[in-house]
């Protein structure tokens, strides 16, 4: 470069943020990078004093722990934002919540006090409804997964195919009836407890699994929502809430 | 059974959203998001308590259509007035349209998932004749009879829009109307004469007689046409009385009485362009003589500063977009821009807001002004125009560049950390010879030559990109014969050797061309008739959808279709493509009224041939294009009038 680099004053962040964002309804079909863009238009709309990066091309300072797949909804996604002014926790929910498109949603904040934030995202609590299908045979499905130590799945990426261990990040999986859909037909709520590991186990996945050792097979696509994302409580087997500690203090 | 009602309203179909039905069809399609909606700014309002119900199409995918600036005006202006909702629609891709079709959904809006069918009016915007065939597979989803003559009192009444419905003929049979120009005005016309008829209880035939009359909208059906044993147009007649002779395009004046959009939707999809567009004018006259777009928008209107820097603060904050775009067919010729640059640089540049300036013009001024818009932004590439390859073409098409503008022009930017710049020109030009695009190939390295010396670095770029031409209605080349496919490629293979031969300049010189085949179905759409109708309807049954995208594209498909569809007729391809006009000849569109002057476009493709120029009338004096006269207008320009204290 024939320039040299811009000498703006770049402003350091004063505090660091951590947000929960929730992805409802016909949003869940936008993907990871559509929701970092309808973000970053919403700090603008709503004003946030967010800290930037340096150089020709500065970018907000946003971190984002692992997202959720495309088509799939979720109530518990996280960022951290680091911002040149304090602001209320609260307050900046409230007013960022407010200029997110419909669909997407704020639902919790708090200041970042503690560190490894990522870390504690363990496990995931999934929630996948399955349309047109057999209670029983699903629960045999479910059944026969469990009673295996490994099922390996194939999962197609970019560059071709890999094979996938599925059964050992699953600490838990249910599979009780729920209410009919409005067109009458019957639905199984699958719940399953997935630890969050890389490369990660997703829903398509689980159901694949299942397709595998139960011959699982679904005609509608499923509805599929992360209800929680957090440390994992060993003994219980529950998803806690990743803004404890920093709530604590 | 639905209970009377003591509202004179007719009672109109209210399915719903057909969104529950949609939503299981998505996680099977790519990029499912396009079809949700949920922008940011999108409107939603109370469908039973509407007058008058619009449903605008930008017939492509959602990622080239959502950014439309045209749709989104109207989209705003029509959604201002209290008793009418608009809603938009896109081109459903084909993997999604195959299970629309399956499970029996219908062409839907992107709001409120409204099937297109029950709206009262389908405005469809054509930037570009590859869209036609889209809009009939929308039509067919929505369960609108394809044929405008087989359509009833209970469907929507089809109007085409754009500038690629400046010559709407061949889509007379599946528009019932076409609107010329500029939308503003004339979609509140329509609007205001829809909401009456309504309240009357009018029929559909009487409607559009209504729009007729006007003026300034046309109704295909109330003409009649009329062609010589030998294939050519003996007359275009209307068959009702008190329908004109001539319909007029609009044109809209004072443009900072219309600041929109506002607000425009901001997608959650990606998009072709992510930016808040401000139209900071309308028209050119630069008398290209290529050039539909400048030919069929004069005069030039030009937006005030306060006007511009109004609409882009707004919008910014409506939208959160981090870059504006200034719009226009040649934005450098604002005779304010300047100063609008620099004030928009200035209030901007630390708000991390970029601006950019679609501009072509070859000249040291357009550099600065780049500069002035990237103070503290990464100088990537700059983009000039000289559209033709040699100085004898150059006059020919009226772009009075020479080539030490074009050498003076990127020396300026390669001395100012420019490090690409990008070359556009054009093949098949009317008399065209092979030598005239070698030429390009000699410029290129004159370029990179100077670049070299200018920037003191051998790394830099130059790309040469290469459409084909193709002539186009209401332009002094609508005489023209378009140059065959063979000829257009056989040159440009020609100019490929040349850039490649140079072995010190090979590597810094990019070629971007595409083959002259759909440049051939461009030239047929563009400059048929009545009887392409069936060209585009066979071709869309044979599968054409998405003609602007070259991988789904087929050459074949579109002659076969013409082939079986114009049989009899005595005309084929190449007589609407590459056969040269006579001036007595009438032409589909002579009478849809542009404001030029046949006379006058006559004289400039005669002046063409002489290698002869015009000049811009905004700094010469008026050059009698007619279009003045004709529609009552006049050139609208700065400088910006500040209230006297
Ligand atoms: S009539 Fe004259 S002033 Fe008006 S656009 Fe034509 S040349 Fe320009």
């Amino acid at each position: 470069m024939s320039r040299p680099q811009p000498d703006r004053e770049v402003a350091v962040a004063v505090q660091k943020l951590r947000l929960c964002y929730a992805k409802r309804g016909r949003l869940r079909f936008a993907s990871h990078r559509d929701f970092q863009r309808a973000l970053e238009r919403a700090l603008r709309r709503a004003n946030v004093p967010m800290a930037f990066s340096a150089g020709f091309n500065p970018h907000p300072k946003i971190s984002y722990a692992n997202a959720a797949p495309t088509g799939t909804a979720s109530e518990a996604e996280y960022f951290e934002i680091g911002v040149v002014e304090k602001v209320d926790p609260d307050q900046l929910r409230e007013v960022l919540d407010h200029a997110m498109p419909d669909g997407f949603h704020i639902v919790d904040v708090v200041e970042a006090s503690t560190p490894d934030f990522v870390a504690r995202l363990e496990a995931s609590l999934w929630r996948i409804r399955l349309v047109d299908v057999d209670g029983e045979a699903v629960r045999a499905a479910v059944a026969a997964f469990l009673a295996e130590e490994r099922v390996e799945v194939d999962r197609a990426t970019k560059d071709g195919h890999r094979t996938l261990e599925t059964r050992h990040v699953v600490v838990s999986l249910d599979a009780p009836d729920g209410a009919p859909d409005d067109r009458g037909r019957p639905c199984v709520i699958l719940t399953a407890v997935v630890r969050n590991e890389t490369p990660s186990v997703r829903p398509d996945d689980l159901l694949n699994a299942l397709r595998l050792v139960g011959g699982l097979a679904l005609v509608v696509p499923p509805e599929v929502t992360r209800l929680a994302q957090g440390p994992l409580d060993p003994q219980a087997g529950t998803v806690g809430d990743p803004f404890a500690p920093d709530r604590a203090r | 059974m639905s209970a009377p009602t003591t509202d004179s309203r007719p009672m109109t179909p209210n399915t719903g959203s057909v969104f529950s039905r949609l939503e299981e069809l998505l996680p099977l399609v790519s990029k499912p998001v396009q079809y949700v909606g949920g922008e940011v700014n999108a409107v939603v309002k109370d469908w039973d308590a509407m007058n008058v119900r619009w449903a605008l199409m930008y017939p492509d995918a959602y990622e080239v259509g959502a950014p439309n600036q045209g749709v989104a005006i109207l989209y705003e202006v029509l959604n201002e007035q209290a008793d009418v909702l608009c809603e938009r629609t896109y081109a459903v891709w084909p993997d999604l349209e195959a299970l629309m079709r399956e499970h029996g959904v219908p062409q839907f809006s992107i709001e409120n998932h409204r099937p297109i069918g029950e709206f009262d009016l389908m405005g469809v915007s054509f930037s570009t004749e590859l869209g036609y065939t889209n809009m009939l597979t929308a039509l067919d989803l929505a369960g609108i009879p394809l044929h405008a003559v087989d359509r009833t009192d209970a469907h929507p009444i089809v109007i085409a829009g754009g500038h690629a419905a400046f010559n709407p003929e061949p889509l007379s049979m599946f528009v019932d109307a076409a609107v010329l120009g500029d939308g503003e005005e004339a979609v509140l016309n329509i609007t205001a004469i829809v909401r009456q008829a309504k309240a009357e209880g009018a029929s559909r035939d009487e409607i559009l007689l209504r729009l007729a009359r006007t003026g300034s909208i046309y109704v295909p059906k109330f003409y009649d046409v009329d062609y010589l044993d030998d294939g050519r147009i003996r007359r275009v007649a209307p068959n009702r009385e008190d329908v004109p002779w001539r319909v007029a395009k609009h044109t809209l004046m004072d443009l900072d009485n219309w600041p929109y959009p506002k607000a425009p939707p901001v997608p959650v999809a990606e998009t072709v362009h992510e930016r808040m567009s401000v139209e900071i004018f309308r028209g050119c006259t630069r008398g290209c003589r290529f050039c539909q777009a400048g030919m069929i928008t004069r005069p030039v209107r030009e937006r005030s500063i306060d006007g511009i820097r109004a609409i882009v603060k707004g919008g910014l904050e409506a939208t959160g977009y981090e870059e504006v775009g200034l719009l226009s067919l040649s934005s450098a010729d604002h005779s304010e821009i300047a100063e609008i640059a620099k004030s928009l640089a200035d209030e901007y540049s630390e708000s991390q807001t970029s601006l950019s300036l679609p501009s072509t013009r070859v000249d040291a001024f357009n550099v600065d002004l780049a500069n002035e818009l990237t103070r503290n932004g990464r100088r990537s590439g700059l983009t000039f125009a000289p559209e033709g390859g040699s100085e004898r073409m150059r006059k020919v098409i009226n772009k009075m560049v020479t080539e030490e503008d074009l050498i003076r022009t990127v020396t300026t930017a390669y001395a100012n950390g420019w490090r690409q710049v990008k070359l556009y020109f054009m093949c098949g030009l009317p008399t065209e010879e092979d030598e005239d695009v070698l030429q390009i190939a000699r410029m290129a390295k004159e370029v990179i030559k100077a670049g070299r010396i200018a920037s003191g670095k051998r790394d830099i770029r130059c790309t040469v990109s290469i459409g084909g031409f193709v002539p186009k209605p209401h332009t002094p080349f609508q005489w023209a014969g378009q140059a065959p496919h063979e000829v257009t490629d056989a040159r440009l293979h020609l100019l490929k050797e040349a850039i490649r031969s140079d072995r010190d300049y090979a590597k810094a010189i990019g070629f971007r061309y595409h083959d002259g085949k759909p440049g051939i179905v461009e030239g047929l759409l563009s400059r048929g008739d009545r009887r392409i109708g069936a060209v585009i309807e066979q071709a869309w049954r044979d599968g054409a959808r998405f003609d602007g995208w070259s991988e789904h594209f087929r050459y074949d498909r579109w002659m076969k279709a013409a082939e079986a569809a114009l049989a009899g007729t005595g005309v084929d391809v190449d007589w609407y493509t590459t056969r040269e006009r006579t001036q007595a000849e009438v032409l589909p569109w002579d009478h849809l009224d542009s404001g030029l002057d046949k006379e006058w476009l006559w004289e400039d493709w005669q002046a063409a041939l002489d290698a002869d120029s015009v000049e811009d009338c905004r700094w010469s004096p008026c050059s009698d294009c007619g279009v003045c006269d004709q529609m009552g207008t006049f050139i609208q320009m700065g400088p910006t009038r500040t209230e006297e204290a």
